[in-house]
């Protein structure tokens, strides 16, 4: 007995000690990002925040006075119609991406094979590429004289450049080369994790290859479905770029009318109550994703 | 089972599943070399070797997972070559089970005849009768993470036997499981198939389970089918010797072998060892390559009286042991006879091992019967 107890001891006098210690790791690990994101995100949404809620003077200077205006003029004013045209075209783009990336990223997952890095990288490498550029390059591809309409007028098969810069169809275009990405990789993942013999065994029960997508491909990788569609959505929601670049004056996107405010018109208080009704919409709509994919996500994950 | 039995149970019965030259490449790798095979109606046939040696893919090409290069498969007596393996008769149990992660137990059994557009009220029925066959009972909303291996192995059981296929695969069925559910599975999959009557097509490396489970076993061996026969055939009267090391025998010798008029043959293994033998199948001395011996028919005697007791069928040679490994049920005994370097494997039963006190060093004669000098002939 006695020697029993003496072998034990020790060891249970360690995890008192590991109990009592103050662990320096959390705060060393975490402070810098802390730091960083009160610092620089936090502290500049509170701002927005605060001068939402102002007023503008004569000339554009901010006075500091508490209004409701702005939020109303919002929701009464005709920028609503450019919320309604940003969120249709997030939603367009999302499910353009899903329509495009689910085949793209289950070829891959599933026949690549030794390619499958290299065709990984054909999809990721562009978008390390700064995206201003690329749009620039999207200009000189589809403009009056671009590459298009110069190969398609010198083998004579139109007479005049077709209009394809500053429409609705290339801002869509642009939109969906942008973010394509954020789709297939997350779906990628979902489907590499998928065990082939589950697709093999669908077969062999009967099921036809487009039945056994929706019973088994589709429910498998949902959550990389959902997790790609909110990657995918809420950039382009906040897109300004694109529609600037490819779509003109044609094409206006809330991120456009902040940018006026802020730059055009000068007018901050206005410019902030835009930013922060982006921001709780797609604040709001990230939870609903949440919500309503997240609970068979958990189910999987118990 | 024995051959005449075999033929007693499925002499009359129709083909359940035929293959007829089947060859399968990979690149430049033949992983299924012009394998012919008949396989009758209600049978347990399994395909015995070692892992990469094409078993899994020659029932793959069966299911129709793969496409057979060369060759064809009639199932039914039909062929099936160029049929989907989603409207095929068979119906294959994976390795690893493959169970859908997300649909229920219930839901599981169910996706094949949902698939098959069979009516609801009969897919009910359908499904508990086989969630009654494989006894689980119970356990129809669960999860398949909620089960254990044995039960996820019956989930993939009745999700397969549901859609009453004519022919049943089995992919390395077992080998999943522990060693003492394995034995269970065992017992019940035999169970089943008598129930059910389905033909099962079994793929294993495991010689125990290929024995003791089947009614005819192939052995195959890069791509091809080495040997074909009963458990009994396979295991007593292995034809070469990648057979009979496969099925255990560890004593094998090869040498050359005299033929004379009486009858008799003088086989000359080449490290020295002779063994007379009665010539009953009339063979040719050329035919004869080498012999194999079970260790488990080798006996012991100490006492010269006990091999007088012997009838002179008897293959006798002295020696010592130099090695003796308690293996719990028995004992692996090394025996090196004298005045050669042989050393013969023998297991000895916990039983007699102890009654005869054997230990490491003791001088001994070795014994076994004429019938169990297995002739190789490759």
């Amino acid at each position: 007995m006695e020697t029993i107890k003496n072998a034990t001891s020790p060891q249970s006098d360690l995890v008192v000690k590991n109990k009592k210690k103050f662990n320096v790791e959390v705060p060393l690990y975490m402070g810098p990002i802390s730091f960083l994101l009160v610092g620089f995100v936090f502290a500049p949404l509170l701002i927005i925040l605060f001068f939402s809620f102002l007023k503008t003077g004569l000339y554009g200077e901010i006075v500091y006075e508490f209004t409701m205006g702005n939020i109303k003029e919002i929701l009464t004013g005709g920028s609503g119609i450019v919320f309604l045209n940003s969120f249709y075209l997030a939603v367009q783009t999302t499910i353009l991406c899903l329509l495009l990336g689910y085949p793209l990223a289950y070829y891959i997952a599933r026949y690549g094979g030794k390619w499958k890095v290299l065709l990984i990288s054909m999809i990721v490498v562009p978008s390390w590429v700064a995206y201003l550029i690329r749009l620039y390059a999207f200009k000189t591809i589809t403009g009056t004289n671009g590459i298009i309409n110069n190969f398609l007028m010198d083998w004579g098969l139109i007479s005049e450049p077709l209009t394809m810069l500053y429409t609705p169809g290339v801002v869509m275009v642009g939109l969906v080369y942008t973010w394509l990405p954020f789709m297939v990789l997350p779906l990628h993942a979902a489907m590499e994790g998928m065990e082939p013999s589950l697709l093999e065994a669908a077969t062999d029960l009967g099921a036809h290859p487009v039945r056994r997508f929706f019973r088994i491909t589709l429910p498998l990788s949902r959550g990389g479905a959902i997790a790609g569609s909110i990657l995918v959505f809420i950039p382009t929601m906040g897109d300004w770029l694109v529609p600037a670049l490819l779509g003109g004056s044609k094409v206006m996107m809330v991120g456009n009318l902040v940018a006026q405010k802020f730059t055009i018109a000068g007018n901050i208080p206005s410019g902030s109550s835009l930013a922060i009704m982006l921001a709780a919409t797609l604040i709001l709509i990230l939870y609903l994703a949440i919500k309503w994919g997240g609970k068979e996500a958990m189910e999987k994950l118990v | 089972m024995s051959a005449e039995s075999y033929e007693n149970e499925y002499g009359n019965a129709k083909n359940a599943l035929e293959l007829k030259n089947i060859t399968k490449r990979f690149g430049d790798l033949v992983a299924v070399s012009n394998i012919s095979l008949e396989i009758k109606e209600g049978e347990i046939f399994s395909f015995l070797g070692p892992s990469g040696c094409g078993k899994t893919t020659l029932l793959r090409c069966i299911a129709g997972l793969e496409d057979a290069d060369e060759g064809q498969v009639l199932i039914g007596g039909e062929v099936v070559n160029q049929i989907p393996p989603y409207k095929r008769n068979c119906s294959i149990v994976f390795q690893q089970h493959a169970l859908f992660p997300h649909m229920s137990v219930f839901d599981n059994i169910a996706f094949g005849l949902v698939e098959h557009k069979v009516p609801k009220a009969e897919i009910k029925m359908r499904v508990n009768d086989l969630v009654d066959m494989v006894n689980l009972n119970g356990m129809e909303s669960r999860w398949p993470h909620q089960l254990s291996g044995g039960q996820q192995q019956r989930v993939a059981l009745a999700r397969s036997l549901v859609l009453r296929p004519a022919i049943l695969l089995l992919d390395e069925p077992l080998a999943a499981l522990d060693r003492k559910l394995r034995k269970e599975m065992q017992t019940e999959l035999k169970r089943i198939q008598k129930e059910v009557g389905t033909t099962f097509m079994n793929v294993t490396h495991d010689q125990k389970e290929a024995l003791s489970l089947s009614d005819r076993i192939a052995v195959i061996k890069d791509g091809k089918i080495i040997q074909l026969g009963t458990p009994e055939e396979i295991y007593e009267s292995p034809r070469t010797t990648f057979v009979a090391d496969f099925m255990g025998a560890s004593n094998i010798f090869s040498g050359k072998a005299d033929v004379n008029g009486d009858n008799n043959i003088l086989f000359r293994g080449d490290i020295g060892l002779e063994i007379l033998l009665p010539n009953n199948d009339k063979l040719e001395a050329k035919e004869i390559k080498g012999i194999s011996i079970h260790p488990e028919v080798i006996g012991i005697a100490l006492e010269e009286s006990e091999i007088k007791a012997l009838d002179s069928w008897h293959t006798v040679f002295k020696g010592r042991i130099t090695e003796a490994f308690y293996q719990g049920d028995f004992s692996e005994l090394t025996v090196k006879l004298n005045e050669s370097d042989i050393e013969l494997a023998i297991h000895l039963g916990r039983g007699i091992a102890h009654d005869k006190e054997i230990v490491s060093g003791q001088d001994v004669m070795v014994h076994w019967k004429w019938e169990h000098n297995n002739i190789l002939y490759s």
